[in-house]
């Protein structure tokens, strides 16, 4: 039933510290790694397949079907490569800081795991540069795993071998996304890359690649040791498994709460978040991350999974809310979130390199009291120029979203400013 | 002297070497060996650029397209401490704005400033990942979680 089981966080303490390896076996960590071992590599990208874990880091890709993609058996080619996408710099989103502070060995174990699916030889974990914590946990979970013999040649004595290593970014944006992250490990600038090729058959140095998110990783022993269907039983809806919810802004408990997927947006704000800070009205929210539309009253009742949301004219993004209250400026709040995607723009494409420096200074100047009533219908049609088909990778269509959204629900606001000359929250 | 006759310190290249392992290629290292060598020296230099390219066998222009692409590899000298400030939304809607001022009127300087003591470096920083705690700062490589203007000095006191 949903809401029994919390696979994911189980293990994290209150005081803040990480069990040690000792500690994750003592609650059955790496069994589901043995399990898994022995079973053929196919069988259990079909079991993640069934359980219908759909990708955490925003896009909400099914993962089973991304790895049935790689190639297998003996005329696949070697080395192959994971990479767990550990780049958490989406605004408002802390999610997978929670899970490799306070249980490194689970996303190892999830690792072992993926790797074993689609054969890979080596696996990496991309952290960014500022989780300090997260790596120092981490290095001491890899050098645990690795005399304990679950990483190295012969892991669980199975006659495979797996080598793990921690690459620790250096600060941008763009490295958490896909291809970005490929040439990021590479050495080089993280520009996105064209595809297809698709890093399933073509990642890192030319080899098949999956790149996956920490969080959804993380739900990878679970289903391997309870099964498809136990997995689709903690879910409120079709996408399978339990979320790791957040939220931020001026809520009276900011936070993060693993819940059944589907749980309400209205659930997460009123009960968990505690609703808004005393004396303070909600506007809207960004349902997970700056690249979410904003959803406002009207949607609160909208169930949090892949497909609602979608509905509901947002995506789910990272499942990490931000909420704007009425005591922000809108025009504010957008100007920040497109100043933030114009400065981490690779620069590579030119609606991304050229839009959005121009909309932020745009926004800027409307946040001024020095916008012009024919800036609104600008900075609309500007926003057609940065969707998907029209740039290599996500980062300008997630930088539509927000704007885009503002421009429908807060547009009185927009108009005050212009009529006013100056922000009325100023 | 000229860029050849320069050398990485032998503790650097160990580092770096050490590094090296878990790549196929040597140049794939370029990210860790700025960090290596930047944590060695405060910041990369154009003659600390030129030692690591040559130690890499890459052109120094190679390398520098990825040490100017990254937010926290700094091609411009530093205080002994670099403070970073968050300015994504989340810490925006707690009051970044206010923690930026406030810092920059203690220190005497503006973001992208140095203290003329040498000692702190302020700069923005995107967003932390520490959203349920904005507004937030990094003081070199330690977060510090629901800033006020009543604790940021004594946040500042703490290093020397």
């Amino acid at each position: 039933m949903p809401g029994q089981e919390k696979p994911l966080t189980k293990n994290i303490r209150p005081d803040g510290t990480a069990p040690d390896l000792k500690a994750y076996e003592r609650a059955g960590g790496y069994d589901a790694a043995r399990k898994a071992l022995k079973l053929d590599p196919p069988k259990v990208t079909d079991l993640v397949k069934q359980s219908n874990l759909r990708g955490r880091g925003g896009a909400g890709f099914p993962t089973g079907m991304k790895w049935s993609f790689v190639p297998v058996g003996k005329d696949a080619p070697h080395p192959k490569y994971l990479a767990a996408n550990a780049d958490e710099m989406e605004p408002g989103t802390f999610k997978d800081r929670l899970l490799m502070e306070g249980d490194p060995h689970l996303l190892i174990e999830s690792m072992i795991i993926a790797s074993h699916a689609i054969e890979a030889d080596v696996a990496y974990i991309f952290l960014r540069g500022e989780y300090t914590l997260s790596a120092e946990r981490l290095e001491s979970a890899l050098a645990e795993a690795y005399r304990a013999g679950y990483l190295g040649q012969n892991i669980f004595k199975s006659g495979k071998n797996l080598e793990m290593y921690l690459h620790l970014s250096a600060g941008r944006y763009m490295c958490g996304e896909e291809t970005g992250l490929l040439n990021a490990l590479e050495g080089k600038r993280a520009n996105p890359r064209a595809k297809p090729p698709f890093p399933q058959t073509s990642g890192l140095w030319g080899k098949p690649t999956i790149v996956q998110n920490v969080e959804t990783l993380c739900n990878v022993p679970g289903i391997v040791a309870n099964g498809a269907d136990w997995f689709k039983s903690l879910s409120y809806t079709a996408d399978g498994g339990t979320k790791l919810y957040g939220a931020s802004g001026k809520v009276k408990r900011p936070g993060l709460w693993e819940l059944p997927m589907g749980t309400t947006a209205r659930e997460i704000l009123e009960e968990h978040a505690g609703g808004m800070r005393d004396g303070l009205k909600f506007r809207g929210l960004l349902p997970g991350g700056a690249s979410t539309d904003f959803l406002v009253e009207e949607h609160l009742d909208v169930r949090m999974d892949f497909t609602e949301v979608q509905k509901a004219g947002s995506r789910m993004g990272t499942g990490t809310m931000i909420v704007l209250d009425d005591q922000n400026c809108p025009v504010g709040m957008v100007a920040n979130l497109t100043h933030f995607f114009a400065q981490e723009s690779c620069g590579w494409c030119t609606p991304c390199w050229s839009g959005l420096s121009w909309a932020s200074q745009m926004l800027d100047a409307l946040e001024a009291g020095k916008g012009k009533p024919e800036f609104l219908d600008y900075l609309a049609h500007e926003t057609k120029f940065w969707s998907p088909g029209n740039t290599f990778c996500a980062l300008a269509p997630g930088a539509a979203e927000p704007l885009q959204s503002a421009l429908k629900y807060f547009r009185a606001d927009f108009e005050r400013h212009i009529t006013e000359k100056r922000c009325p929250w100023s | 002297m000229s860029a050849g006759d320069r050398m990485l310190t032998p503790e650097e290249q160990k580092e770096i070497e050490a590094e090296m392992a878990h790549y196929p290629l040597k140049q794939s290292v370029c990210i860790d060996a700025l960090k290596i060598v930047q944590r060695h020296r405060g910041w990369i230099s154009d003659e600390t650029l030129q030692e690591i390219a040559q130690f890499l066998q890459m052109s120094p222009d190679q390398l520098d397209s990825v040490a100017t692409f990254y937010n926290l590899i700094f091609r411009q000298p530093v205080g002994r401490h670099v403070v970073f400030y968050c300015d994504s939304v989340s810490c925006w809607l707690l009051g970044c704005n206010r923690l930026r001022d406030n810092l920059s009127e203690r220190l005497g300087v503006r973001p992208g400033q140095t203290t003329a003591d040498g000692k702190f470096t302020l700069l923005p920083i995107v967003c932390l990942g520490a959203c349920d705690h904005a507004p937030v700062m990094m003081v070199d490589s330690e977060l510090h979680r629901d800033v006020t203007p009543q604790t940021v000095g004594a946040i500042l006191e703490k290093y020397t």
